[in-house]
Parts: structure tokens; sequence; C-alpha cells
């Protein structure tokens, strides 16, 4: 069993080491805190406890991880160099202007680059991560709407969509109507036009979706949310499937969001920091949070507070810049061509596992996909099987799961996105495994239900540990 | 390119597999007419890309080039060594949200254990996996108070750091929310007597506030609790937790603050990390991800993310927040920094802010013309006035490689000679001494 580090703490062990005060004291005039608690261990402990720590995870860098819609590429190591140099790390967001310019004009730079990418005209890199984006998004649209005096109130999100959307809309104040998705995996355009109406503020969509499927119709889906005094939303979770082939821009999106540590290859971090700037066209632009970046005649970079129309701030400073240099220094790293092989190689990726894999499990939709695809497990309902149960023995033969029982529209649904940074020879592991559990699933399915077997731990009882939650020592 | 592992023949392979010639035929499903132009971006090899990136780096001014008492919600303190090497292990920072716990232990058992420290510091009974930085942290709070209490008039103080006053208002403004703003007093505290007579959902303060000063804790408490109200205690210089009492001690109901100080650089304002903790009666309505003791199949003790019933995956627009991330890689980095700075260093270093700081006010309080704004007790910033506006001091201690503070008219209007002043334990005495002799000097050379 693992210890805590409260567990390694001695009375009179040192960890840190800092020079002795060299000022006179001054008593503080309040009574100081009694103790706090903290864990008293040497640096070579924390070093070991840590590093231990370390091997329990799972990673990118130690195999595969197809996680639908998190695009879990390889993050790329120079980039964690570059945002660690001190002329970046130890830059305080309060400095004069004239201190910052390499600063500034790098996010100048990468602003730039997105909206080319996206077809759109200005971003803002405050937004921290992708629901982050999305709350920035819709608040964008509901001050454009505002101000025409339209009172909108409702936001429309299709019914394969990721729970941030409507979570996003509920904090702008709308209300939310899911939009059903048809026989193709698209939006449902008989479904959508019966909830179109002056209400409407903002249609919300992935594209390609949570299916890994573009939207054929988007160009009359934009038409119609337009006509009906709407405005698109684009969630950019799912941007490395049409990056460099198609800008979300062009077809009829007003709004989009990035997500900068996914299609960009800045790290997860195990669940953050991320980064989810927003792209909007020219008539939302006034909106934009304060400050953005601009430059002056003189070629000299500053930030501009005086926004009068601005929603405001949604985090401080200027969101997560240090992720945001990592995806400048990708997206120089790939150039335009680049990126779009990146595309390229990331949906003929999916397509070929999609290949390997037809015939052994469920297709609900079975067309060419983008940079992802769903499969689903519900016959192995049959053995009393969970698609939970597919994910842990997938764990035994050291893949990462692919995201599971999501999208809700596909039950039991294995959504799985391989990325361009994976060899052919891996999917073809992979593919072997999961059609290997498929027949276990037949023949043995007690080894399912009891996985994983040669893991840190073994499965872990979720409902105990929810019936008395117990967060912290 | 060095990063896709597929060969043009594997390509090839592969597309004649699915029944192709070419790869455009994997984007039939994009209408022609909307094709992507060509994008012009020049692509960069490594040594190309090392070198842009290193001369753009050279156009900036930083912390360990130019001494800086710069402070207000970004603090520069020493990091051990060891936070960068252990935080910086492919396997916490190349993987994901914890899904599959099984194989995540390493990032599920740092977080139970920074959830603790959380719990520590700031004398609350559960804290959460850690939000995106303490403004937003703050709206959360105010969020799950409304909530809670089902009020719609929210009380903060103008001493709350401006920025997290702008992403309250900005997250509230179509949710209907009564916001109050409380005034600060001559000492530079929270004017508790202009709160209105009427039902709160809560009060915001931020302690430290924004001007250094201490606020008067237990009495806001005292005062929202009477009114029914719920405390948020906010705070942007976490380091003040090492000698202030903790704010669950105090009647806190909610905490929200910023953890950069805790071994995060100052990094241009970000990435940092929003620290949100409250009472366990509220446990069910807090946001964000939480991270829970567990037992696997064998009975050996596991962590596993729990109370996701709150949360947007399967709540969607009735969750408790939108949020369905958090700075895990930060909150790491403060659990490292904590671990190796322990009781006693992280208490040396709070002690060594809070003295320092003083023995420069008091310092600099000497010099004519030049005076403490605020007489309210502080902890290691505060706000000083200056003879005149406070950009020709700053542009002086500059030409010396000094960032002197933050002039505070950007913010508050009101404070047109007031710069906010910010001592850490990285500044030796003779850093602090120079500071004092060169704002004699520039005084000196005033009419």
């Amino acid at each position: 069993m693992s210890e805590l580090i409260f567990e390694k703490s001695k009375k009179g062990k040192t960890g840190f080491s800092l020079p002795e005060l060299d000022v006179p004291q001054t008593p503080p005039p309040f009574e100081v805190r009694q103790e706090i608690g903290l864990p008293e261990v040497s640096e070579p402990e924390v070093v070991r406890h840590f590093t231990l720590l370390s091997q329990k995870n799972y990673s990118v860098d130690t195999g595969f991880y197809p996680l639908g819609s998190c695009t879990m590429k390889y993050n790329p190591k120079i980039n964690e160099d570059l945002a660690r140099m001190k002329e970046f790390a130890l830059l305080h967001p309060e400095q004069p202007e004239g201190t910052l310019q390499g600063a500034l004009e790098l996010l100048y730079h990468l602003e730039r680059y997105l909206a080319e990418i996206t077809g759109m005209s200005r971003f803002t890199f405050q937004p921290a991560a992708g629901a982050h984006g999305e709350l920035t998004g819709l608040l964008l649209i509901r001050a454009y709407m505002d101000e025409r005096g339209e009172k909108k109130d409702t936001v429309l999100i299709p019914d394969s969509a990721h729970g941030t959307n409507p979570a996003s809309a509920a904090l702008t104040g709308c209300q939310v109507i899911e939009v059903k998705s048809d026989q193709r995996g698209g939006v449902d355009l008989e479904d959508l036009k019966s909830k179109l109406s002056p209400k409407v503020m903002a249609l919300m969509l992935t594209n390609p979706n949570t299916l890994g499927l573009f939207d054929e119709n988007i160009l009359e889906v934009s038409r119609l949310v337009h006509e009906a005094g709407g405005l698109l939303y684009y969630d950019g979770a799912n941007l490395n499937g049409i990056c460099g082939y198609v800008r979300p821009g062009d077809t009829g999106f007003d709004v989009v969001h990035l997500n900068l540590h996914k299609t960009f290859s800045a790290p997860h971090g195990g669940g953050g920091p991320g980064a989810g700037p927003v792209g909007v066209k020219e008539a939302l632009v006034p909106y934009l949070p304060v400050p953005t970046v601009e430059r002056n005649p003189e070629g000299k970079f500053y930030l501009q507070w005086e926004r009068p129309k601005s929603i405001g701030m949604v985090r401080s400073f200027l969101g997560n810049f240090l992720v945001a240099l990592k995806a400048y220094a990708y997206i120089l790293t790939m150039g335009g061509e680049g990126l779009k092989r990146m595309t390229e190689d990331a949906v003929l990726n999916a397509n070929y596992l999609l290949h390997l894999l037809r015939g052994h499990y469920q297709l609900p939709y079975d067309r060419i996909c983008k940079h992802e695809f769903v499969l689903s497990t519900s016959p192995l309902k049959e053995y009393n099987l969970k698609v939970t149960d597919v994910a842990k023995r997938l764990l035994d033969y050291g893949f990462h799961a692919p995201t599971i029982a999501f999208p809700l529209i596909v039950e039991g649904a294995l959504m799985i996105e391989p990325t361009e940074t994976e060899s052919k020879e891996t999917l073809e592991a992979f593919a072997r495994a999961l059609i290997q559990i498929e027949e276990e699933a037949r023949t043995n399915p007690e080894l399912l239900r009891e996985a994983p077997h040669n893991t840190p731990v073994r499965r872990i009882d979720e409902v105990a540990a929810n019936r008395n939650p117990i967060l912290k020592k | 390119m060095r990063y896709l592992p597929l060969t043009d023949a594997d390509r090839k392979e592969m597309l004649a597999s699915l029944g192709m010639e070419s790869v455009e035929e994997l984007f039939s499903d994009i209408p022609p007419e909307v094709r992507s132009p060509a994008l012009q971006i020049t692509s960069l090899s490594e040594p190309e890309l090392e070198k842009h990136i290193k001369e753009l780096g050279e156009k900036n001014r930083d912390l360990a080039e130019l001494q800086s008492f710069l402070g207000g919600g970004i603090y520069q303190h020493f990091i051990p060594h060891a936070v960068d090497h252990l935080s910086g292990r492919v396997e916490f920072y190349t993987a994901y949200t914890p899904y599959q716990a099984e194989v995540s232990q390493g990032t599920l058992q740092a977080i139970f254990e920074y959830q603790t420290l959380v719990s520590l510091l700031t004398g609350m009974e559960v804290a959460n996996a850690s939000m995106y930085d303490g403004a937003s942290a703050v709206a959360e709070a105010a969020l799950m108070a409304r909530s809670i209490t089902g009020r719609k008039a929210l009380a903060y103080s103008a001493a709350l750091h401006p920025q997290y006053q702008r992403v309250l208002r900005t997250y509230t403004q179509h949710l209907g929310l009564d916001l109050v703003e409380l005034p600060w007093t001559e000492k530079g505290q929270t004017d508790l007597d202009a709160l209105p007579e009427k039902d709160f959902s809560a009060l915001i303060l931020q302690n430290p506030n924004y001007f250094g000063v201490l606020e008067p804790v237990a009495e806001a408490s005292r005062v929202i609790h009477e009114r029914g109200g719920l405390f948020i205690y906010s705070f942007s210089e976490a380091v003040s937790l090492g000698l202030l009492p903790p704010p669950g001690s105090l009647g806190a109901d909610i905490v929200a603050g910023e953890g950069q100080s805790l071994g995060i650089p100052p990094s241009f304002g970000g990435p940092g990390l929003g620290i949100f903790a409250t009472r366990e009666q509220f446990m069910r309505r807090m946001p964000g991800r939480i991270i829970g003791e567990a037992r696997d199949a064998e009975g050996k003790r596991a962590f596993v993310m729990v109370l996701q019933t709150r949360e947007q995956h399967i709540r969607r627009e009735k969750a408790t927040s939108n949020i369905c991330s958090n700075q895990a890689l930060c909150a790491l980095r403060a659990l490292i920094y904590l671990s190796l700075m322990g009781e006693k260093g992280f208490r040396a270093v709070a002690e060594q802010c809070y003295h320092k700081a003083h023995y420069l006010s008091q310092a600099l309080e000497e010099i004519p013309g030049v005076k403490l704004r605020f007489r309210g007790e502080f902890f290691n910033e505060f706000v000083l006035t200056l003879p005149q506006e406070p950009e020709g001091f700053l542009n002086f201690l500059l030409k010396n490689s000094i960032l002197g503070g933050i002039p505070l008219k950007k913010y508050y209007p009101s404070l047109k000679q007031e710069v906010l002043v910010t001592v850490t334990e990285v500044h030796p005495k003779e850093n602090l001494d120079k500071l004092v002799h060169l704002l004699k000097e520039w005084r000196g050379g005033l009419k």
C-alpha cells in the first residue's frame, strides 16, 4: 500500500533551505496561527514519494491513450523547455508594457495564426479551458443580442454534445433545448426547424461531433439558424479532425473556442492547465474580454483595457499564457502544411482503426469518420457485461481505455480517438487487443468483470467511495 | 515531420485497405465550396524555433534580471528545484483526467494529498481538486452561495482584487444577482457598517485585501451570519495562510483564493491555481472535481473521483458548475512545494515576507513626503502615497532595474499618487535598502 506524504512525516526532518532572516523583526500585533500540520519530510524522501507516484500513472509518453474527444497526442519536449525559460516564466503580469514586448508579440501573432486557421477575426486568450471558453463565447453572443435589443434566452444543443455545453448555457441564464441527431449522426434538420424560434440565441455545435462525424448539412444548419436570428457557436474540442481542411468561420460559425491542449499539443497535465481561447467574427469583436493585445503604428505592442462594450473579464490577467506559448511553438513547428498533414494522419489513423475493428464491435454510424469514431458494446449485455468491463480489461493489455459511456446517444459507447502521433503498428496492436477482449467476453466473461488484473490497484469500488466520501486524510 | 510516425508506405497501405487511393477521399463529407485556403504559416526546424523563441524572450525583461516589488495577485517566491523536476515528470504532465482510476493512482493520490493540504491551510473541512484561478474561484463561490441560500443579494468588498471583482460581475451578469460593493475605511479595511439592511446570500472579503491590509475577518463573519448569509473568504497571497489564523476558525463558509504563491512561477499571470474549500455540509454543492479515498477489489487503499453526480457530464444544465477540468499540474506543484517546505519552511517564508515588508515600510515612511496610505495592519503588501503621481518614480526605478510596485489609479481612480508595494522572501536586505535609497534620491531631485 502506498503511503501518503503525511504518513512519511517525522518531526525534525527538513526539505527546504532558505537564507536566515536578515532584517530586524517586527512583532505581529495579531495572534499568529498555531501549528498547521504540514508534513516534515527530507528532500530525497519527497523526491522518491512523487517519483513512485508518477509511476502509477498511465500517460501519453508511456502508451497509447485513445481517449475520445480529448486528443491525447504527443506533447513536444522543446515546447516544455521553452515554457520554462525565465524570460517567460518569470514575467509578472503587472510589469510595464515596455518590459513585456516579447510576450505580447507572441500573443499578437498567435492570435493571428488562430484566426487564420479558424476563419475568425479576433481571439481572446483569457479562458483557461474549453468549458471556460464556452461560457465566454455565450456571454459574447448574449452581449451582442442584448445590444440589438433582442430578447433571446434559448440555446439549442444537439443530444450528442458534451455536458459542458448545456452547463455553460445555464450559467448565462439561458434555457437549453436539445436537438436530436439524425440517422447519419448529424443534426436532424426537421427537429432543428421545429425548435428554432425568435427566442433562440445560438446553436452550439461540435463539428466533427462527438461521434467523430462531420455534419454534412452544416451549411444548411447555419442558414436555418441565422435566418431565425440566432448565431452559431463552434465547440473546438474536435478541431483535430478538420484543421487545415475546413475553417469553422467559413461554414457559418460566429464564435469558436479552441482547446490548445488538444489540437495544438499542449499537455493535459493530469487534468489541466489547458487553455480555451475564444475567437469571434468582426461583429462580435467589440464584446471581447479586456484586455486585448494590440500593436501601435510604431510596432510597439500594448494591452487595450478601454473597451466600453466588453463583457469584462472571465479570468485574471491574460489566461494561461504559458500554455499559449506551447501552442505557438507547435503551430510554428508544424507550419500550414504540417497542420494539414496532422489532420490527414489523425483521420487516416481513425478510419484505419475503425476498419480493423469493423465486424467485431457494433458500429452505430457506419460512414467515413474524422479523427475519432464510436463503437457500441451493447451486444455484450448478453454476457452480463458493461462497457466499463471492456475498458478495464484494456488496461490489462497495456492500453488506456477510450472514452466510455459517451456520447449518451450510443448505448455502451466506446469513443476512440487515436490521434496522428501513433504508428500503424500501435493501432494494429490495439485492435488485436480489443478483438481478443470481445472473444474473452464470449468465452470467459469473468475475466472482464474482474479486470483489471495487473494494474497498480485492482478494480475500485466507486459506489462505496461515494457513500461516505473521504476527501482528506 | 518528426511528430508523425506514419510513413508514406504506411499511408498508402492503410488507404488501400480502406479501398481508397487518396487521402482526399477521407474528406469527401466536407462541402467543396468551404474547403480551407492553404494556411500561410511557415514551418520552423527545431533549432530555428528555439532561436525564434529566444529572440522573443530577449525582448522581455524578467524577474531574474529586475528586482521586483510587484504583487497584487501574482507573487515571486523561492521555488525549490525539486518542484520542477517532479512536476516535470512525463507520467504526470502527459496524463489526463483520471477517468481510469486503476491506472491514474499517481494523479489521484497527489490530488487527495493536495485536498488534505488545502483543508489544513484553510481550516476547512473539505476542498476540491482546484479551479482555474483565484478570480474564477471567487465567482464560483458566489454562485454556490446563491444556490445554497436562494438569495440574490451579494455583498463584496471594494478591496477585493479588482480583477476578481470584474470576473465576478462578468460571471453573474445574466443571473439576476444584486451586487453590493462595500467601500473601504480610512484604515483600508472593508466598511462593514455600509452593509445595507437586507438578506444577503454572502459577503466576500479578501484577506489580506488588495491593499495588503488585514480585514476584520471575525467581525465580518459575525455580521453576515447575523443576516443569514454565508461568509466567503478570499485571498490572493496564499503564503499569508502560514501566519494568519485559518479562515475556517474565523467562521468562513467558503474559501476561494489563488494558490500561485505555492510553487508556481509568476508566468505572466497564468497558469495559476484556484483554491476552493468549504464546510462538509456544503460538500455536495461544491463545484469542480473532487477526489475521494476508496478500496480496490482486494481491499487496498486507492483513490477515485467522487460525487460526480454534481457534474456537467451527468447533470448537464443542472450541474453545480460548467467546469470539467482542474489545474491538476499546478495543484501538484503546490503539493510538492508544501511537502518540501514543510511546517517550518512554510512558516519561515511567511515570517520573512512579513518582517521584510515591515522593515521596508518603516524605512520608506521616514522619507519626507512619503507615507503609508492606510493605517490598517498588513501582511506583505502595503500602499504607499508618493508626493506626486508615481510614473516618474517608477520609471526612475526601472532605469535602476527595479519594478517598484503597481500604480493603483488604473484600478482605483481616486488613488492617484498611490503604489502597491509587495515584499517577499526573495529580497535580501540590500534590495530593500536600495529601494529606500533610490526613493530618497528621487525625492531629493523633486522641487
